[in-house]
């Protein structure tokens, strides 16, 4: 009976990030004229799944305590490379894979190595890491253009069995190989203690920089994932500043909707991912009851400042003023 | 042992007492300034010259205004995040107000700094009283900002030009040869300097970002002090869009973009901790001063738009490796 409550309080930012997105979602497909057809999910899932990788590669690094502002560009510059590389037969477009997954493991690395290593403040160092990934992406495309394995990419975007969209699929298919297994090793373990309280994890002898370093390095390699699907949508490679800083924005707005502290130490990558559909959720709403599109980004401010806000209602349960500061 | 630590306390105390007392970060990045004009002028001997010098100094005005708002909120140890769209806020704002004839021009900045001030207010709101972490605030009401003004102009550019009294601030010069925008930034240091070191709020500031739970229990109203300087640094990423549209004589969409990161990136290469409650103004100048010589150098040597982010990325991350790295962990 206990351990359900324990179970449920470690969770409950989790569940909050579903009943967010769940809410959203009813309202946009209840509103939407075509109704909850397997076309509908299947547009939602395919825009939902690039912002939950890049919203998971946050998360991995925010439950550190630490942010990466670099998540964006790593998708855009795996994303322009995935642009060259990704074409061809089977066996260039595995490689090609392999080699645009490297290089966001890559990236992740090289902020994990900066901030652990280099005792920098993962809040500027990314900054400027993020500044040289984009430059390399721009060196790569200069010009959007490029083409990707349309095979692949279709299989990927598509649906399974004409229902279910293979895009979540292949998400459900990292949750399970990567968060999960990361969630129970000790480095995972490490990850949320380092970011809970670093001192204290040191003392306990917990592997604090291990744990993080894994946490950077899947950050890349889930921001890279994201980049290859990026391609895989759009069949180019696009080095976009905007669209980059976007991304970055975004993953920080969807990883506090799915209930991870940006304090470090609480949430889970999933519940990021619901932030991320429920981020993505609130931008389409306004389609389905054919609001004019100018008023989008503004109503979509609107929305993530009244979730952002909902969170402080715990200040009503606050008994010492004193537990006002962290 | 203790023969040499009372040598160097004697080498010390023979040094002049403000270079005893300046923070090395600030000597650090000075000196860097000094290394990139010598680069420069291997280049080309116009890097010396007082022309470009000052034309330097007032593109950095622009930045520097930002930077001093930025910094403020960096000494709480919070950050800003919502500069981009809060200056093209003020901007545009300026500009539709000076469509109104003689008292809109006359209106035009206070208007510009006003709309800062809301969603200064707005950010301090949430930062200090709902205690929303402000990364997440500041990052929603830029999104706001941004929804209004999309809403306002219809996604286009604004065709309001800027009025004359805003381009004179930016572009015109009272005394001769020394641009208004460079006083503009004297006059705004100077009053950041005064805020910062000899009043109750500066010491509120470095207070709180040392620890907000001992300035509170110390008597600080620590939610009024971090509410306010929100709406400090609001106000000023407003004033500085207006100053940004005098100079490029007209408002335009995402035109704070390229404000945001540089303007955190000089506050920390100034010296100034990112956690809060540690760093000098001088510092902050010394970045904004640092950045902008970076940029230009690297534009003048005529590096594609690429090469330069890969180049402004690396100098970053060699400079804060230098000396901006934490204590180790033991």
């Amino acid at each position: 009976m206990s351990e359900w409550r324990y179970w449920l309080n470690e969770q409950r930012g989790t569940l909050t990030g579903l009943a967010i997105f769940l809410v959203m979602f009813v309202i946009y497909v209840a509103n939407h004229p075509a109704g909850f057809t397997a076309n509908v999910v299947h547009t939602a899932a395919n825009k939902g799944v690039l912002l939950a990788f890049v919203a998971m590669a946050q998360a991995l690094v925010v439950i550190t305590a630490g942010i990466d502002l670099s998540v964006g560009m790593i998708l855009v510059l795996t994303n322009c490379l995935a642009s060259w590389i990704v074409v061809g037969g089977a066996v260039p477009t595995a490689l090609g894979v392999v080699a645009v997954l490297s290089t966001g493991v890559l990236c992740g690395a090289i902020n994990g190595i900066l901030v652990i290593y280099g005792r920098l403040q993962p809040i500027v160092a990314t900054i400027a890491t993020g500044a040289v990934y984009f430059g390399l992406a721009l060196l790569l495309r200069p010009f959007p253009g490029g083409s990707v394995n349309e095979d692949l990419a279709d299989a990927l975007t598509g649906r399974l069995f004409g229902v279910i969209p293979s895009s979540l699929v292949a998400l459900a298919a990292v949750v399970v190989l990567i968060w999960l297994p990361f969630r129970r090793s000790v480095a995972g373990r490490a990850a949320y203690a380092a970011g809970s309280s670093e001192s204290a994890a040191f003392m306990s002898g917990v592997p604090i920089r291990r744990g993080k370093f894994a946490a950077y390095l899947l950050g890349g390699l889930l921001a890279g994932m994201g980049g290859l699907f990026l391609t895989f949508f759009t069949y180019t490679g696009e080095a976009a500043y905007a669209s980059g800083s976007a991304y970055t924005l975004w993953s920080i707005a969807a990883v506090v909707l799915g209930g991870v502290s940006l304090y470090g130490g609480r949430g889970s990558a999933v519940g990021a991912i619901f932030g991320a559909f429920a981020a993505r959720t609130t931008g389409d709403m306004l389609f389905a009851f054919d609001v004019d599109p100018l008023w989008q980004p503004l109503l979509q401010g609107v929305v993530l400042m009244i979730a952002v806000s909902i969170g402080s209602l715990a200040l009503l349960r606050v008994r010492n003023r004193l537990d006002w500061f962290r | 042992m203790s023969e040499t630590s009372e040598n160097h306390v004697s080498m010390r105390t023979r040094l002049p007492s403000f270079i005893r007392r300046a923070d090395p970060a600030v000597l650090t990045a000075f000196g860097c300034i000094l290394l990139l004009l010598f680069l420069g002028s291997l280049y080309s001997s116009n890097f010396l010259s007082p022309d470009y010098l000052l034309q330097q100094l007032k593109v950095a005005s622009f930045l520097g205004v930002v930077a001093a708002g930025m910094m403020v909120v960096i000494l709480l140890g919070h950050i800003d995040l919502s500069v981009p769209w809060v200056m093209t806020a003020g901007a545009m704002m300026a500009c539709a107000v000076a469509g109104f004839g003689n008292t809109g021009s006359v209106a035009a900045i206070p208007v510009g700094i006003l709309c800062g001030v809301a969603f200064g207010l707005l950010n301090g709101i949430g930062v200090a009283y709902l205690r929303i972490p402000s990364m997440i605030v500041t990052l929603a009401s830029n999104v706001v900002a941004q929804g209004l003004m999309v809403v306002y102009t219809g996604g286009f550019s604004p065709q309001d030009s800027a009025p004359p009294a805003v381009r004179w601030l930016a572009t015109g010069a009272v005394v001769p040869g020394l641009p208004n925008a460079i006083l503009v930034w004297l006059a705004i240091s100077a009053a950041m300097v005064f805020l910062l070191t000899r009043t109750a709020f500066g010491r509120a500031v470095y207070g709180i970002g040392n620890s907000e739970r001992a300035a509170f229990l110390s008597g600080v109203a620590t939610r009024s002090v971090v509410m306010i300087a929100f709406v400090v640094s609001g106000a000023l990423s407003a004033f500085g869009g207006v100053l940004l549209a005098g100079y490029a004589s007209k408002a335009a969409q995402a035109m704070g973009d390229a404000y945001l990161l540089p303007s955190i990136a000089a506050v920390v290469l100034g010296g100034t901790s990112i956690l809060g409650g540690r760093g000098s103004y001088l510092g902050t100048v010394a970045g904004v001063i640092l950045i902008t010589l970076l940029q230009s150098i690297l534009s003048v040597m005529q590096m594609p738009e690429a090469g330069r982010q890969i180049v402004y990325g690396v100098v970053i991350i060699a400079m804060l490796l230098l000396y901006g790295r934490a204590p180790p962990n033991r």
